[in-house]
Formats: C-alpha cells, sequence, structure tokens
C-alpha cells in the first residue's frame, strides 16, 4: 500500500508540473497501446514510426515556439503563414540566385528572424495584442507567399531535402542495424541515468530524501527500456532508413529550449511575465524585450519548421503550412499549459504533439477519413482541457487525479503529494 | 440585548477541506439589528464561515445547522442566499470598471419592461439607492471614475436593491481612508437604526470597538467567545487578547534606533501623470533618508505617496520631468527597474497579489525572483543554491509554510507578505521602500513584520514606509514626512508626531517644509 503511494508520489518526481507530465504520458502510452491493437501492430512498425516523425517534427518544431509565446501570455496564428513565406523565400534563393543549401538555410532563418522582429515590435513595443498582430501576420505572409511564388511551387535541389527526409548514416560493422541510430540510443540511455543521479544529488543538497532508490531503478528502467525499443525500431527499418535529420533537429531544439525555460534566467523570465507582467516588471524583468524575444524566437522556428517540411515534400507550394498553428496551440495546450499564461512546459507540450500525431496517424491506419479524424482530434482537444479544467476547480492535481483514481484504492490520500504538504497552505487558502 | 429576537443562528458549523478542518463546531448567534463583528487571525476561519452563509459552499458540503428567520435554510448557491436577503459584500469589490454606476447597480437584476431593459426606471431607482447609503454621483458614472470609497457605496448600494436583511462586509475598509471608513462606519450606524443587521470582519481594531454591538472570535477554526461590546465593556486589548490566545503586550517590539548619517536623497522630484500629461503627480518633492532610520510616508489615499516612491524606483510610474537622486554622496540616474535594484533599491509594491508576487510561483522562485543572478553562473541558475537561500530566509522570518516548494497563492496575507520582504532582502539592498507592508496582514502577523522592519534598519539600511495607519507610522518611524496632493507639506521627527499633527499637515497645502 505505501509502495503504491511512494510510486505515484515519486515516479515522475513529486510536483505537480511533474505530475501533469505524467498524466501526459501516461495518455499517450495509452493511446500508443490503443491503436498498437486497433490496428493490429502497424503502429509501432519502424516505417510507421519513421514516417510519424518525419511528418510531425515541423509541428513539434513550432510547440517549442508556441509553449514559450502562450506561457508569456501571447498567442500566435502567423507560424503557417511564416513558415511558408520562409518556405518559398528559401526555395527561390537556391533556384533563382542558385545560393547553395546551406547558406539558404541561414537566410532561411534570417527570414524568420526579420519577421518576428516585425511582429515582435508591434507586440511589444506598440502594445498591439499578439493575436490581432499574428491574425495580419497570418494574412500578411500567406499572401507573401502566393504573391513571390505566383502561386506555383518551386523545388527544391538533392542536399537541401536531406533537412527533411534524411536519416542518418549507415557506418560501421554491419550489425543488421543502424549503428549511428543505435549509438544514439545509447547515449540517451546514458544521458538519463546521469539525470537522475544528478537529480537524486540536487535532492539531497537541498536537505530533502531523494526518492526511495528502488523508485529510481524502476523509473530509470522504463525509461531505457523505452528508449532501446525505440531505437531497435528506427534502427531495424527498411533499408536506407533510420532515425530521420528532422528528428535530430527536433531532439537537440528540445533539450535546449527545455534547459533554457527551466535553468536560465532569461526563461524564468517568461514564465513571470505570463504570470503576472506587473509584477514582473517590478522585479526588474525587462518587460518589452521578453516579449520582443517570444514572437521573434516564434518566427525563427517557424521558418525552421516551414523549411523542413519543404525539404521533405521537395517543393515549397501555396498551401504548405495551413493550418499549422492550430496543431501546434492544440499541442501546447494538451500538453497542461494555461490558457492565461505563466503555466506550461516544453517537454508537456511535446507529448502534448505526440498525442495529436499518434491519433492522427492511428486512425489513419485504420482507414478513418480525414473529416472524421478532424471531428475525433477536435473532441479530443476539448475534453483533454476540459479534464485539466474540471479536476483544477476540484482542487485535485490535473490530469492525474482523474487517470489514477480508479488505482487508487486508499481514497483519502491526495494523489500526488504527501498529506502533511497539505495541512498547512490549505487552511490558508481558506482564511480570512 | 437578549430579549432582542435571533435573526440568524448557524450551529456546529463544521467544514473540511482535504486534510484540513477549516471550521470546527463553529457557533455564531445573530440578533436582528445588531452590527455583529467577527474577529480571528487570518485563517481562523471568518472568511470561510461566511462563504457557508451566503452558499458559496452549499448545504451538504458542511455538517451543522443555518437557522435563519427562525426556520433551517440549506442554501444551494449564493443566488438563494441573496434571495433570503443575505448578502455578502467582498473585500475584492465584485463591480465592473466599464459599467455605469446604475448598470452595476441592478447587475444580473436588471428592472424590464416588455423583455427589455428599462433605463428610465433603473435611474430612477439607482438614485434613490444611491441617496440610501449617501452617494452623490451621477448614476451614468462609469464605475473607473469613480474612487475606491464611492465603489464600496455602489456595492452596498446593489445589496439594497436586493432587499437585503443581513449586510455581511467582508474588510469593508481596507482600502478606504480615514474620511471615507468613517462615512461607512456612520453608514452602518444608520442602517443599525433602521433595522438592517450587519456582519462584519474587520482587522481594525479600533473601528470594531467603535462600530460593534456583539463581537464573536474565532481561532484556528473554533469559537473562542462572543463578547457584548458594551456590557463586557470590551477594549482593542480585550479583542487581541482573545484573537492570539495570549496578552499582546505592545503592538510594536522595542527598538532602540542606530541612526547613522545621511545616505540617500531625492532633490526637486517632478512627474506627470502616465496619461494625463497635464497633471502633475510629483511636485518638487524632497526628501532625506539616513542609514539605520525609519522614515514614514504620511498621506491621504490618493496623496502620491505610491506614485513618488514607484517614480524613485527606476521610474517604475509617470512620465519623469526633472529631480534628481544622490545616494552615498553621488548623483545617480535610475531608468528602470533593473536600475534601481542595481544601486541597492528595493520596493515592496501597496498590493503584493496584483503587483507584489506572481501567484503561480512556489516560495523558492519568489524569493530569488528580483536577483537571478545571485543564484546563477553564466546565466545557468543553481536550484540548490535557490533552495538555500530560500529556505534561510523561510526560517529567518518565520514563514508558516512546509517547504519552499510551496505555491505562495497558498499562504495568507502575513506570510505572503513575508515572502514579498525575503524576495527584497534578498537583492540586498541599501534603501528599502514598503508601501502598506501591514495591509490586511492580522496583529501577530504585524508584530513580526515590524520587527522585521527594525532589524534590516539596525543592519544600517534605509527604510521607507508609506501607511495609511497612523498609529503604525508613529510607532514604527524616527522621521514622518506627510504628502498632500503630490507635495511634501511636513516633516515630523517622533517625539513630535500625534495624530493630530500628522493629519493637519496631510490635509493641508500650506509647504512648512525650508529646507
Amino acid at each position: 500500500m505505501s509502495r503504491l503511494k511512494d510510486l505515484q508520489k515519486n515516479l515522475f518526481g513529486g510536483t505537480t508540473s511533474n505530475a501533469r507530465q505524467f498524466g501526459m504520458i501516461f495518455t499517450l502510452v495509452a493511446i500508443v497501446v490503443l491503436f498498437q491493437f486497433l490496428t493490429d501492430g502497424l503502429t509501432l512498425r519502424s516505417d510507421n514510426l519513421i514516417a510519424l516523425f518525419q511528418q510531425n517534427s515541423y509541428i513539434l518544431i513550432l510547440a517549442i515556439g508556441m509553449l514559450m509565446v502562450i506561457v508569456a501570455g501571447h498567442i500566435d496564428l502567423s507560424v503557417g503563414s511564416v513558415a511558408a513565406f520562409a518556405g518559398i523565400l528559401v526555395a527561390k534563393s537556391m533556384s533563382d540566385w542558385s545560393l547553395p543549401w546551406p547558406v539558404a538555410i541561414l537566410f532561411g532563418l534570417a527570414i524568420g528572424a526579420i519577421i518576428g522582429a516585425w511582429q515582435g515590435f508591434w507586440v511589444a513595443y506598440i502594445g498591439v495584442p499578439a493575436f490581432i498582430v499574428t491574425l495580419a501576420g497570418m494574412l500578411l505572409f500567406r499572401g507573401g507567399n502566393q504573391y513571390i511564388g505566383n502561386a506555383n511551387t518551386i523545388p527544391v535541389p538533392e542536399g537541401f531535402r536531406e533537412i527533411g527526409s534524411g536519416f542518418l548514416p549507415e557506418f560501421g560493422p554491419n550489425t543488421g542495424y543502424n549503428n549511428a541510430t543505435l549509438l544514439l540510443g545509447l547515449a540517451a540511455a546514458v544521458a538519463v541515468v546521469w539525470r537522475e543521479i544528478q537529480a537524486r544529488k540536487t535532492r539531497r543538497a537541498m536537505d530533502a530524501d531523494p526518492a526511495p532508490m528502488w523508485i529510481s531503478i524502476l523509473r530509470m528502467a522504463i525509461m531505457v527500456g523505452v528508449i532501446a525499443f525505440a531505437s531497435l525500431r528506427f534502427a531495424s527499418g527498411r533499408v536506407g532508413t533510420s532515425f530521420p535529420i528532422s528528428g535530430i533537429i527536433l531532439l537537440v531544439l528540445v533539450i535546449a529550449y527545455s534547459f533554457y525555460t527551466r535553468n536560465t534566467a532569461g526563461g524564468r523570465h517568461i514564465y513571470a511575465v505570463g504570470g503576472n507582467s506587473r509584477a514582473a516588471e517590478l522585479s526588474g524583468v525587462k518587460l518589452k524585450r521578453v516579449n520582443f524575444f517570444v514572437m521573434m524566437n516564434m518566427s525563427v522556428l517557424a521558418a525552421l519548421a516551414g523549411m523542413i517540411f519543404v525539404a521533405r515534400s521537395a517543393a515549397s507550394g501555396p498551401q504548405d503550412g495551413n493550418g499549422w498553428e492550430l496543431d501546434a496551440i492544440a499541442a501546447v495546450f494538451i500538453g497542461g499549459a494555461a490558457v492565461s499564461g505563466g503555466i506550461g512546459t516544453i517537454s508537456g507540450s511535446i507529448v502534448g504533439g505526440l498525442v495529436m500525431a499518434v491519433l492522427n496517424n492511428g486512425l489513419q491506419l485504420m482507414g478513418v477519413g480525414t473529416d472524421r479524424v478532424q471531428i475525433i482530434k477536435g473532441l479530443v482537444l476539448l475534453l483533454a482541457v476540459a479534464i485539466d479544467v474540471y479536476n483544477k476547480k476540484q482542487g485535485r492535481f490535473s490530469i492525474i487525479g482523474s487517470l489514477m483514481r480508479p488505482f487508487r484504492r486508499d481514497d483519502s490520500a491526495p494523489p500526488a503529494s504527501p498529506p502533511n504538504a497539505e495541512r498547512e497552505p490549505a487552511k490558508a487558502a481558506v482564511s480570512g | 440585548m437578549s430579549d432582542v429576537p435571533i435573526l440568524l443562528e448557524m450551529r456546529s458549523i463544521t467544514k473540511e477541506f482535504p486534510g484540513v478542518k477549516a471550521l470546527s463546531d463553529v457557533n455564531l448567534v445573530v440578533r436582528a439589528g445588531e452590527i455583529h463583528a467577527i474577529c480571528g487571525e487570518n485563517g481562523a476561519g471568518k472568511s470561510t464561515l461566511m462563504k457557508v452563509l451566503s452558499g458559496v459552499y452549499p448545504y451538504g458540503t458542511y455538517d451543522g445547522q443555518i437557522i435563519y428567520q427562525g426556520a433551517e435554510t440549506r442554501f444551494s448557491d449564493i443566488r438563494a442566499s441573496e434571495n433570503a436577503g443575505i448578502v455578502i459584500i467582498h473585500q475584492e469589490l465584485a463591480l465592473i470598471p466599464g459599467m455605469s454606476i446604475a448598470e452595476n447597480i441592478f447587475l444580473g437584476n436588471e428592472p424590464r419592461k416588455r423583455g427589455a431593459i428599462d433605463w428610465t426606471a433603473a435611474n430612477r431607482m439607482a438614485l434613490d439607492l444611491m441617496a440610501r447609503v449617501g452617494l452623490e454621483e451621477d448614476p451614468d458614472t462609469l464605475i473607473k471614475d469613480i474612487g475606491v470609497g464611492k465603489q464600496q457605496l455602489v456595492e452596498i448600494a446593489k445589496a439594497f436593491a436586493k432587499d437585503v436583511k443581513l449586510l455581511i462586509l467582508d474588510e469593508p475598509t481596507a482600502a478606504l481612508n480615514e474620511a471615507d471608513s468613517r462615512h461607512l462606519l456612520d453608514l452602518l450606524r444608520g442602517f443599525r437604526s433602521r433595522g438592517i443587521t450587519s456582519i462584519m470582519i474587520s482587522h481594525k481594531l479600533n473601528e470594531i470597538e467603535a462600530i460593534a454591538d456583539q463581537i464573536t472570535i474565532l481561532r484556528d477554526g473554533r469559537t473562542v467567545e462572543t463578547l457584548d461590546v458594551r456590557a463586557d465593556g470590551v477594549d482593542e486589548d480585550r479583542i487581541v487578547r482573545g484573537m492570539v490566545g495570549r496578552e499582546l503586550s505592545s503592538r510594536f517590539p522595542d527598538h532602540t534606533p542606530k541612526i547613522g548619517e545621511v545616505f540617500f536623497e531625492v532633490r526637486d522630484w517632478n512627474v506627470r501623470h502616465p496619461i494625463s500629461a497635464e497633471r502633475q503627480v510629483c511636485k518638487n518633492e524632497s526628501f532625506v533618508v539616513r542609514r539605520g532610520e525609519i522614515v514614514g510616508f504620511a498621506g491621504l489615499m490618493g496623496a502620491g505617496r505610491t506614485e513618488l516612491a514607484m517614480s524613485v524606483f527606476g521610474r517604475s510610474y509617470g512620465v519623469y520631468e526633472s529631480g534628481t537622486i544622490i545616494k552615498d554622496g553621488k548623483e545617480i540616474v535610475l531608468k528602470s527597474v533593473a536600475d534601481a535594484i542595481d544601486h541597492g533599491l528595493a520596493y515592496v509594491s501597496e498590493d503584493r497579489k496584483a503587483i507584489g508576487l506572481n501567484l503561480l510561483d512556489d516560495i523558492k522562485s519568489s524569493t530569488v525572483a528580483a536577483k537571478l543572478s545571485k543564484i546563477s553562473h553564466r546565466g545557468v541558475l543553481d536550484e540548490v543554491e535557490e533552495y538555500k537561500a530560500a529556505e534561510a530566509y523561510r526560517k529567518e522570518l518565520r514563514t508558516k509554510a512546509p517547504t519552499v516548494d510551496e505555491s505562495v497563492s497558498k499562504l495568507s496575507g502575513g506570510n505572503q507578505q513575508k515572502v514579498v520582504l525575503a524576495k527584497w532582502m534578498f537583492t540586498d539592498p541599501d534603501l528599502l521602500i514598503l508601501d502598506e507592508p501591514t495591509r490586511g496582514i492580522d496583529v501577530g502577523a504585524k508584530y513580526e513584520i515590524y520587527g522585521i522592519i527594525q532589524r534590516l534598519a539596525d543592519q544600517g539600511k534605509g527604510v521607507v514606509v508609506i501607511s495609511s495607519e497612523l498609529p503604525e507610522l508613529i510607532g514604527l518611524c524616527d522621521r514622518i514626512y506627510t504628502v498632500f496632493e503630490g507635495a511634501i507639506t511636513g516633516e515630523i521627527a517622533r517625539a513630535d508626531a500625534t495624530p493630530e499633527n500628522l493629519m493637519k499637515q496631510m490635509t493641508s497645502t500650506k509647504k512648512m517644509l525650508t529646507r
């Protein structure tokens, strides 16, 4: 009994946000298992997993930027159009001005930065709501894409396509697997173990008891298991395929931005602005700079996402990026961000994006038409946020509360927090 | 009083939240036509009790009985209790700033004629209701264009529109200045003479003593006692004893100031209003602060004390026009809050929930929020140092929280204020400006905050205290400036400070400062 409680409390950390993430991961696993069953094992097949990542990496990259925008209390509706605009300019720069593709990528990022500076200027320095600025941007840059491309598609050269449809290279002895992918998996496994050790050290330095050893080991075992499974799957696909390059880009961005948002002053300022902008300002946070940065950063990531998409589809077209903003926003909110800002994590948004991606993919594998897929996705978004809102009103911890309830035999214990931590503050919260 | 009929009786009310009993076995007897005060420290359960009474916590979520007008009632929501004539006016006013007085009074209760709102009738009725609460305004005036005191009156008029029999006021005078408070209290007396019963929650014990007929004291979710003010000869000390369960010998800790030389000076400070540029909010103001000194700023609400403090603190209010700041003999220019923090200034704002804290944060990150550079190495935050800093302040200031991972939104007002103080102490300031540092805080916590302020001064820091409570300024400060309509009108040493002479200078345009 107490072991079960320990497990709930500690498996993915004891804090609220971790509990939320656990709920999300739980949901993701449940959906994967469900579709694995419904599609007779198609979902977790190598080629499907690879396609899943390639098809969704650009949405997940957008979700990273969108998370920061939403945490700061804004929204960005223009990302799909910005992606398309950057995509067509980059395609044109290579076909008409014959820029070498690496230079073209830098050029694309620069376009993103300029567009971002434009939007950030209006939001941060003039004070126009981001909703309006980016609604205008959505029209502006969609029109820009079609104006520049004459509403035609422009193909892109071979080398450039690598960032969208390339894979980790083959090298070394013939193991029957892709060695690079295996190495990547190994590195990830080492990283997981190292992080666990660091986390235990930090807990001890904070005079707090780290989670029981068996939980740490269980947690590491689960994660290493998942990594091993995934890397074997990715490494054993059709010949010539392995872990996609776009996945690598995504991975690097997730790690870098997670670090930035969690462990640096700049990242914390974004949360401060979203939580209470006036209080942040009076604590020395440069409000305008933060707002400018998140808007600008979003457009740079949108340009990158646009380029990856163009690379994958081998050409830039007038309809690229249609509706991306909604997918990215949905991923962030399913991932537990607050509509009013100040709350949300990168990893949560990624899991949220993956939930949508797996859902999409699984339904397609089952032969469900796009009409019904959209209906289901809409309902899932509504339901996920509704459960969250409902549980918050009930004073429970978000999704995990509802998910764990059937497993909880001792109903008096609050789901993810030690009872003694509840007593004092709960009293204060209801005080006069 | 015992022959007067009982209007309301709450019998052994128990209300539990997950893991905590907010109320246990609380009894409250309110007789018709009296003013009944409810006292208790923060967290004693006053607001919870009123929420049970007004149906915010509906029947079934608590144990016990509510007998109202001789019959047991079971309110399912606020509407049900309002229909029975019980109206609660919360500390945070529930008015819509962009709507007119009349629109607010009849919000959700609009007089109708054939389905459409009858504005002629509404305005006529509004004028009638406003007359009853002594509010002289055009009913078309927008709420945002009238002061807090008048807004409070609109709330009460709104209650009358619902045919109130039992009026509950939660901290009605917390945000009001002396004159508005007096007006409100007179109003309550007037209601009493017309047979309206009031329940009043307040931290201002002098007001309770002056106005209440009965006082029920709560402590830790239990009823301690009910006092009959006249029969029992109740005074402030008696109430305090009931609230804290012990004698509080003095409202201020003993303190011998160690005052050094002048180290901070503001000269000829001129600031204009951020929106209407013709309005000057700081008029040629000059003041000095010495090391180890606690300097008070007295003034009526709207006198421009907060505006002065915030404009000095990195121009965070208004449009700077002219004036110099001299610190340690050198002129400094503070163009942003970050500049001000770097130069050793700290400003604890008057409204901690609105602009002082990020309520989504935990204690830990709130404590370090104003100086992240202190816990970071090359831009990367060190969580362990953050924890240690926060933990040290939690212990030093005796903040009541299980751990520093606790969300600040769950803390009581006094403990939140300690977190804000910790946040600014963490920046190692030389000058702390504290704006209404004890607003909405109970007696026990106030005493602790005073102690912290005195310790800070003893460390050689300069402390500026802005307060609307004159006894607080007189008890705490070594020197007091008076401010009236954006100008400093006087400077009074501790020995000469009395409420009378402070009040005189707080309300006069005559410049008495010649320096």
